[in-house]
Formats: C-alpha cells, sequence, structure tokens
C-alpha cells in the first residue's frame, strides 16, 4: 500500500489514507509509551507501598474477622430489654450517655475553632485582597501567612500544641482555628477580590477611611458568601475535632483510640455509628442554613 | 431640576419616613431581634471560651513557656546537626507517602466505577437497591480516613497496608457517589442510539455510556490522588505508614527542626504532585473538559 502512494503522490484519497495511517500509529505508540509508564508506575508503588499479594491475601482475611467482631449480638427476643440483659440495644449501647457527652463536646470544639479561626481569617482576608490594599508588601505577607496556616494539617499543628499547652481541647481547638484562618482566609479573599467596586468609590468619595471603606463598602457585599464558606468549614472541622483526641487534643477521638487500643469491639461499632450519624445531621443542618443564607441574599 | 436641600423643612422628612418607613433603617422590633440575637451569640461563644479555660494567661503561659510556642517555633528555625537527619529514612517515608496515595486511589477508582453504575439512577431503575447502595457510600465516607486507618491498623498491623486500604475505603464512598452522578448526567441520545441497534445492555453500558463518563471518572480519580497525597501524610500518626509517623516521632523528642524539615519537603511533594495531575489531566481529557 506506501508504494502505490509513493508511487503517486498526488492522489488525494492514498495522500489521507496515508496520513490517517501515520497519525494512528502515532498515537498508538504515544498510548503504549502511557500505557508501559502507568504499570511502571503501578509496580514501583506497589513495591514501595509494600502492597504485595501476599501481605494482602494475609490481611484480609483478619479485616473480615475484625470488623465482624465489632458487629453487636443482638437477640430479637431482647432487642429492647435494659442494658443488663445481653443482646439489647441498650446492652450495646451502654455507654451512649457518655458519648453523647463527649459528641457535644467535640462539636462545640469545632463551633470556637471554626468562630475563631473564620474570625481572624476576616479580619486578614481584607490585606490579603489585590483590589483592596496598594502596598503589594502588606499583600504578600499576608498571603504568605495564610498559606502557611492552610498547608499544614490540622492534626500535626495539634501535635505541637498539645507540647504548648498540654493534653486537652485547648490545642485541638487552636489547632483547627489556625488552620481555618488560612483555608477561610483564601476563600474570603478570593470573594473579596470579586466584588463591586462603585460602592466603595462611594465611601471613598464621601471621605471615608481605609476601614469604613472596608466595613460599609466590601463588608456587606460578602458577608452571605462569607457565612455558606464558614459553615462549610464547620462540617469539615466537625470531622477533624472527631480525630483531633487520636493525638490527645480533646473530644471524642480519644474515647475512640482508647476503644480501639484496648479491643473493645462492640463499643467501637456503637461509637462510630454515633459519630457518622451525628456528623450526617450536622451537615443536612448545615445545608439547609446555607441555602437560607444564599436565598436571602439573592432575594 | 436638582434637589434643592435648603427647602427640605423637618416636616418633609416626617412625611418622607411615614411614608417609606424602611428607607431610614430598620425598624425598633427588627433592631432588637437583631441586636438580641448577636448578643445571644456573643454570649454562647463567651461560654464557650470560658469553658474550653481561654483565658488569656493561659495563652500567654503557652506562648512563653520552657516548650511553649516562641520556644517551638526558634527551633524550628535554628537547624542543627543536620549531618545525622537521617535523611534516607525521611525520602524513604516520603516516597511511601505518595505511593500509599497512588496505589489506594488507583484501587479505589477501578472498584468504584462498578459501583457507580449500581448507584446511578438511569442504571438500576429499582429505587430500593439504588437506596441501599447509596447509603452504603455514604456510610463508607462518613467514617474518617484517619479512624479507618486506625482500624486497619489493628486489623493488619502496622505499615503502608494499613493505610492503602483506609485511603481506599474512604475513596470508594466518595468516588462510587461522584461516578454515580456523572453516569446520571450522561447523555440520553448516545445510549438510545446504541439501544436502538438492539445491543445488549452490556454493550449499551460499554459502548454508550462508559465512553461518556470515563472522562469524569479519569479527571475525579486525578482529584483524588491530590488529596489523598495530602491525607496520606498524616495517616502515619496512628502507624499506617508514610511520612506522618516520621513527623510524630521527631515531634516526641522535640527535634522541631526536622519536623520543620520535613513539612516543607512535604508542602514540596505536594505541589508537584499537584502539578503533575493537573498535566496530566490535561493530557488525558483535553483543555475543555479539565475546565469543567
Amino acid at each position: 500500500m506506501t508504494t502505490l502512494s509513493e508511487h503517486r503522490p498526488s492522489d488525494p484519497v492514498a495522500a489521507f489514507e496515508a496520513g490517517r495511517r501515520a497519525l494512528l500509529r502515532q498515537r498508538r505508540q504515544a498510548t503504549l509509551v502511557g500505557l508501559v509508564l502507568f504499570l511502571a508506575a503501578v509496580l514501583a508503588g506497589g513495591y514501595i507501598g509494600e502492597f504485595f499479594p501476599s501481605k494482602l491475601a494475609a490481611g484480609l482475611p483478619r479485616i473480615g474477622e475484625y470488623l465482624g467482631r465489632t458487629l453487636p449480638t443482638l437477640h430479637w427476643a431482647e432487642l429492647l430489654s435494659d442494658s443488663k440483659t445481653q443482646g439489647s440495644v441498650a446492652y450495646w449501647y451502654y455507654r451512649a450517655g457518655s458519648y453523647l457527652v463527649l459528641l457535644w463536646q467535640t462539636a462545640q470544639m469545632a463551633i470556637l475553632g471554626t468562630v475563631l479561626g473564620a474570625a481572624a481569617a476576616l479580619l486578614l482576608s481584607f490585606p490579603a485582597s489585590r483590589n483592596l490594599v496598594r502596598s503589594h508588601w502588606i499583600y504578600h505577607l499576608s498571603r504568605r501567612f495564610l498559606e502557611i496556616c492552610r498547608s499544614v494539617p490540622d492534626i500535626v499543628y495539634a501535635l505541637c500544641f498539645v507540647w504548648a499547652y498540654g493534653v486537652g481541647p485547648l490545642a485541638g481547638i487552636l489547632a483547627m482555628a489556625v488552620h481555618t484562618t488560612g483555608a477561610l482566609g483564601k476563600l474570603f479573599s478570593e470573594v473579596n477580590e470579586a466584588v463591586d467596586d462603585k460602592p466603595l468609590e462611594g465611601i471613598r468619595a464621601a471621605g471615608g477611611t481605609w476601614v469604613q471603606i472596608m466595613r460599609f463598602g466590601v463588608l456587606p457585599q460578602v458577608l452571605p458568601n462569607f457565612l455558606s464558606y464558614g459553615l462549610l468549614r464547620l462540617e469539615i472541622n466537625i470531622r477533624s475535632a472527631s480525630v483531633l483526641g487520636f493525638v490527645g487534643a480533646g473530644g471524642i477521638g480519644q474515647e475512640l483510640y482508647y476503644i480501639v487500643s484496648f479491643n473493645y469491639y462492640e463499643e467501637l461499632s456503637a461509637l462510630v455509628l454515633m459519630i457518622v450519624a451525628a456528623v450526617t445531621l450536622i451537615d443536612l443542618g448545615s445545608e439547609r442554613l446555607r441555602s437560607a443564607f444564599l436565598l436571602r441574599e439573592a432575594h | 431640576m436638582g434637589v434643592r436641600f435648603a427647602r427640605i423643612r423637618p416636616i418633609d422628612v416626617d412625611r418622607a419616613r411615614a411614608a417609606l418607613p424602611r428607607a431610614f433603617g430598620r425598624s425598633w422590633g427588627e433592631r432588637l431581634l437583631r441586636n438580641g440575637l448577636l448578643a445571644l451569640a456573643a454570649a454562647y461563644l463567651g461560654y464557650l471560651l470560658w469553658a474550653f479555660d481561654f483565658s488569656p494567661a493561659r495563652l500567654y503561659e503557652g506562648l512563653v513557656s520552657p516548650n511553649g510556642l516562641f520556644v517551638i517555633a526558634g527551633q524550628m528555625v535554628a537547624w542543627h546537626d543536620m549531618a545525622d537527619w537521617q535523611y534516607g529514612e525521611i525520602f524513604a517515608a516520603l516516597g511511601q507517602t505518595v505511593a500509599m496515595a497512588f496505589i489506594g486511589t488507583l484501587i479505589a477508582s477501578v472498584i468504584a466505577i462498578p459501583l457507580g453504575f449500581l448507584g446511578a439512577r438511569n442504571i438500576v431503575p429499582i429505587g430500593f437497591l439504588r437506596f441501599g447502595f447509596r447509603r452504603l457510600f455514604d456510610g463508607l465516607r462518613g467514617v474518617d480516613q484517619l479512624i479507618w486507618a486506625l482500624v486497619f491498623v489493628r486489623a493488619v498491623g502496622l505499615g503502608p497496608l494499613a493505610g492503602i486500604l483506609a485511603i481506599c475505603v474512604s475513596d470508594i464512598g466518595s468516588l462510587s457517589k461522584l461516578y454515580a452522578e456523572a453516569i446520571e448526567t450522561a447523555e440520553k441520545k448516545q445510549i438510545e442510539g446504541v439501544r436502538s441497534t438492539g445491543a445488549s445492555t452490556l454493550a449499551v453500558l460499554r459502548f454508550g455510556v462508559l465512553p461518556q463518563a470515563i472522562p469524569l471518572f479519569l479527571s475525579q480519580a486525578l482529584y483524588f490522588f491530590e488529596s489523598n497525597t495530602r491525607s496520606a501524610t498524616i495517616l502515619g500518626i496512628v502507624g499506617a505508614g508514610g511520612i506522618g509517623l516520621q513527623i510524630s516521632e521527631r515531634i516526641k523528642i522535640l527535634a522541631w527542626d526536622q519536623v520543620a524539615f520535613i513539612l516543607i519537603l512535604v508542602l514540596a511533594v505536594v505541589a508537584l504532585i499537584d502539578t503533575l495531575s493537573k498535566w496530566l489531566r490535561l493530557k488525558l481529557i483535553g483543555r475543555e473538559a479539565a475546565r469543567g
């Protein structure tokens, strides 16, 4: 076939066919190279990550066994009996009261951490918006500070703060607050950068100071968005507050850590189910609130 | 033309106030409600600060005490004895972190494809079955990755396998849900076109649905690879492999300079993976799809 097109280069059909074949060959080669690279990455990843079939074969049955043990033994006849009878829900959840107290504490930690972080982010978001400050120094300094705050995971901050403030919820709240400052500060300043300039001009023309321009020109425009982002962050922080206790930073995580360490199987399933239920409920509530805020803004 | 301010008398203002009360600010009742709510919120915050012992003295103490934040920050900047920092161990752990994220995301994104089909409205019309799968996904992703890691460490022992499994299980929940949504938004016309040729159900899925969904699947999987690289850095804190163990061990012996060094390396690796994933997304699914 190739000889044909070589002899009669002027034939458009043959030229098209040859071009098509070359393109297909090129694409096939690219796919092949990609596939080889991908396979190499999988093999390397499996080797470095110690993900060997033998290990997996040994581990998977143990996972089944472990998760099986966490399932409660419930008997139909005794399902609604009191907490002293084996096989009842009350027996399974005999520590529900103390779990609820801890969950409540965890939620409050998340609320305080989010509010403190959001307040700091609110203040820092104005100097970190390109359209609101003249000085490059102030802008870049605030941006870099926010980056440092958000690029370190909150549990790593918690590890540090546990040293400085001792074991307990204070360390966890501060850790969440710092990380939240960074995460929300970035989002807030992006909202700030999209504001309408005209109200700002108006206040400036009336002789308003920088603070007054921010308060009466920018803030009314951005507040609904800030609230919505803040609530989203609260959902995230409730999740992370439930694991900060692993490193001693307060909340329900500490209880969970003990339960797992001491092999209290049925308590584990009871507590994890409660955490999932609480997180889901709060997510649903916050979703309602967020849509209410954004609806009010639209009207 | 124009407003002559000299002619506006107090009685004009009163009249305007009576005609357009809302133009003169909020009513007395509204203001009361608003300030009341604000006061309530402030009181609640004050209570929280009190309940969690946020005294200025304590906050100050945590800054300046011998193992306070100022000392920690100072030691993070002043690096000592850099010759014996066990770089081999650190870089191996970093590599392991990326490998865990890669393998975990890869397995999750493969398992999530059939599960995504089972959770999609246009594939599984039986309501309660689809509902069951959706709730299963919610359950898997409702449990934090670190909790999964803690559980898997108890089940299969310390090491990266527990971390990979934790990433995998929590991502199967999230990815299946996203995949199901991607399948539900697939264009009907192509599916009907394939069906009209008399194709079997499997062929309809393969040639009608899958070509539309694959770019979305790939893009989501790459996003999760990025996000898992970040979260894999902390799984080691509970012993599930990766750099987290190196960080928490060095914090335990107060080697803050090495902690700072590792954190900087983690940032570099995360940025590298982000760039790589962005480039791959562009290569694989094109500019248009990558933006969406």
